[in-house]
């Protein structure tokens, strides 16, 4: 399985972080920047992992299946991740989930027909004090309301890139 | 900016360099005595920094409240087996978000923090275990990690003294259990977050069962000031056996949510009405979840009380992590009970069966009620439900599930029974607080 050169350069530097005798370590950071390039955790991937670390494949699919970051099946270009965990769920991290699975008639873990969107309902994001919150891929979204949301997903159902869309703010990127 | 403006009642200390412009970058560090406390420990000998730490009364910030001291104390003094530092950044608690800002507003102080644990233990090698979704945190940590090996803050010769130090991230991929020590080794080593069944604990076998500290990021980013200052210091900035302050992530129906460092032992009615402004829409004070979702929560009428661990545990509920949610006359508590099993049930692991079992029926008994079909019996049911799970599992998941909810069932029972005979939920219409 061939890779981009950057992601070549990050499993090399993950395959010599751990010590001696230790290079299972690097299997889940290998995981998930590998998902980050290829869409999905594919059968490749798997054994290609697997034999850059040392163990089987089976022991890297039943890794794979304990993490939530992880996905067998790709998400959307774009994937829409709303916490509805307490601190969100307290003002109306339920009401925009709800608003983002109508307004892109999907479902959790689901994406839109042209493979740009998918939804994902999520636990605590780490962004309690700045609810509701989100994240599209791995951009924050902070005090999100309606409106925004409504403007991001349009934006981002028409073709455009997040730092597109106006009135709508990352806090990091 | 993620950080709160300045609030007159907090005491910065953790969050000094917060403000400060590029205050990320070495250079502002250095500026504001930073890695000064490391020149201070190498002339120091592990005893003398672990008295030292151990004399701060500092506890374990991410939720424990383990002395930190006593904790690097167990780390054998020799060992044929190299010894690691494990910092654990895997900030997932509901309501917690504190660690997010330490590490992005002043990764140096934890670098500093790390290198200094390494010494009082001699440990030469640290990791720091990021939540995957934390993703841009990895890329501020990485980047000071390689302006301290570029300064000679880490590496083979730490400040021309021939000391050792290697630090670097590793990414998590989604799993609360993975906050956990035992799980987040297991993890670490490229394995499921199961946790480990102790003794023996991390400080004896730890990461490759090596002796091993691990701490929250919030813990040892509070060394330098308190090697810098004396443990004295810091513990005079506390209450009795509480030392220092406490990053508290204050959320919910208040005007002014945000992350403040505070002094262990602040009075929880002063934090939500003064330094969180109050309730919003003028509306009562209901409930607060003190310390994160694993915590009992307190009635309006219990919350006049010190927030610092031993307090907490008088009015048995726990200070956690530091995540204070605060909820108003207008939230129904069996959705919020129903939201706390929903995360607990698909965070648990499966490793023990009282807990994985558990959450799954105590969730669908919780959503039955909210949906209109609860059983009188049923009330009865989940606290009994709750209380069998409690101390019946390898790690605290199970207790963190069991606790909220017996208090949810217990002191507010009336709510439950408003929910039966197929009534609508109370608060079904009550307006959230998005606003346009």
């Amino acid at each position: 399985m061939t890779f981009s050169p950057e992601l070549e350069s990050l499993f090399e530097q993950f395959l010599n972080k751990y010590p001696a005798g230790q290079k299972r370590s690097a299997m889940i950071p290998m995981l998930i920047y590998g998902q980050d390039e290829v869409g999905s955790i594919t059968d490749e991937l798997v054994e290609e992992v697997a034999k850059r670390v040392g163990v089987t494949a089976l022991q890297v699919n039943e890794v794979v299946g304990f993490y939530s970051m992880l996905h067998r099946k790709p998400m959307g270009k774009y994937h829409v991740q709303v916490c509805t965990n307490i601190s969100c769920l307290l003002v109306g991290g339920m009401e925009l989930y709800d608003q983002a699975c109508k307004k892109l008639g999907i479902g959790h873990k689901q994406v839109t027909a042209d493979g740009r969107v998918s939804l994902e309902e999520v636990e605590c994001i780490g962004a309690c004090s700045w609810a509701p919150a989100m994240q599209v891929n791995y951009d924050f979204y902070h005090d999100v309301t309606p409106q925004q949301l409504d403007k991001l997903l349009d934006g981002l159902t028409a073709g455009k890139q997040p730092e597109q869309i106006a009135d709508v703010s990352r806090v990091n990127s | 900016m993620l950080y709160n403006e300045p609030h007159p009642l907090e005491v910065k200390v953790l969050s000094r360099r917060f403000g400060l412009p590029n205050s990320a970058s070495i250079e502002t560090y250095l500026e504001t005595e930073g890695y000064k406390a490391l020149e201070k420990a190498v002339g120091m000998t592990p005893d003398e920094i672990i008295g030292e730490v151990k004399a701060s009364g500092l506890r374990g910030r991410g939720g424990a409240g383990f002395p930190t001291g006593l904790k690097w104390s167990f780390v054998p003094k020799t060992s044929p087996k190299p010894k690691f530092i494990m910092v654990n950044a895997d900030e997932s608690e509901p309501g917690t978000c504190k660690d997010r800002l330490l590490i992005e507003y002043d990764p140096h102080q934890l670098i500093e923090g790390v290198l200094i644990a390494g010494l009082a233990v001699g440990a030469q090698q640290g990791y720091v275990y990021i939540r995957g979704e934390y993703r841009y945190l990895i890329a501020i940590m990485d980047k000071a990690i390689r302006e301290a090996y570029e300064r000679g803050y880490l590496g083979d010769n730490i400040l021309g003294k021939g000391i050792k130090f290697h630090l670097s991230t590793h990414s998590g991929a989604g799993a609360y259990e993975c906050g956990e020590e035992s799980a987040l080794l297991e993890s670490f080593e490229g394995k499921r977050g199961n946790p480990r069944i102790r003794p023996p604990f991390p400080a004896v076998a730890g990461a490759y069962k090596s002796p091993t500290v691990l701490n929250n990021v919030e813990t040892f980013c509070a060394v330098p000031p308190i090697l810098l200052n004396g443990g004295a210091y810091f513990a005079g900035l506390g209450s009795p056996k509480n030392g220092g302050t406490r990053l508290f992530c204050l959320s919910g129906h208040i005007n002014n949510p945000g992350v403040f460092e505070l002094p262990m032992g602040f009075n929880l009615m002063r934090m939500i009405n003064e330094v969180g402004g109050g309730m919003k829409n003028g509306r009562k004070l209901k409930a607060v979840i003190p310390g994160g979702s694993s915590c009992p929560v307190l009635k309006a009428d219990e919350c006049d009380l010190a927030m610092d661990f031993d307090t907490l545990a008088a009015a048995k509920s726990m200070l956690g992590s530091g995540g204070v949610v605060v909820m108003d006359d207008q939230t129904c508590m069996v959705s919020a009970a129903l939201r706390i099993m929903r995360f607990y049930a698909h965070e648990s692991c499966g490793w023990c069966i009282p807990c994985r079992e558990g959450t799954t029926w105590l969730r669908k008994l919780l959503q039955r009620f909210h949906d209109g079909m609860g059983r009188r019996s049923d009330i009865v049911l989940i606290g009994d439900l709750a209380k069998n799970m409690l101390g019946r599992t390898f790690c605290p998941l199970g207790d963190a599930a069991a606790l909220p909810t017996i208090s949810i069932v217990e002191k507010f029972e009336e709510e439950f029974e408003a929910h039966l005979d197929g009534k609508p939920c109370p608060y079904e219409n009550a307006s959230r607080l998005v606003t346009a």
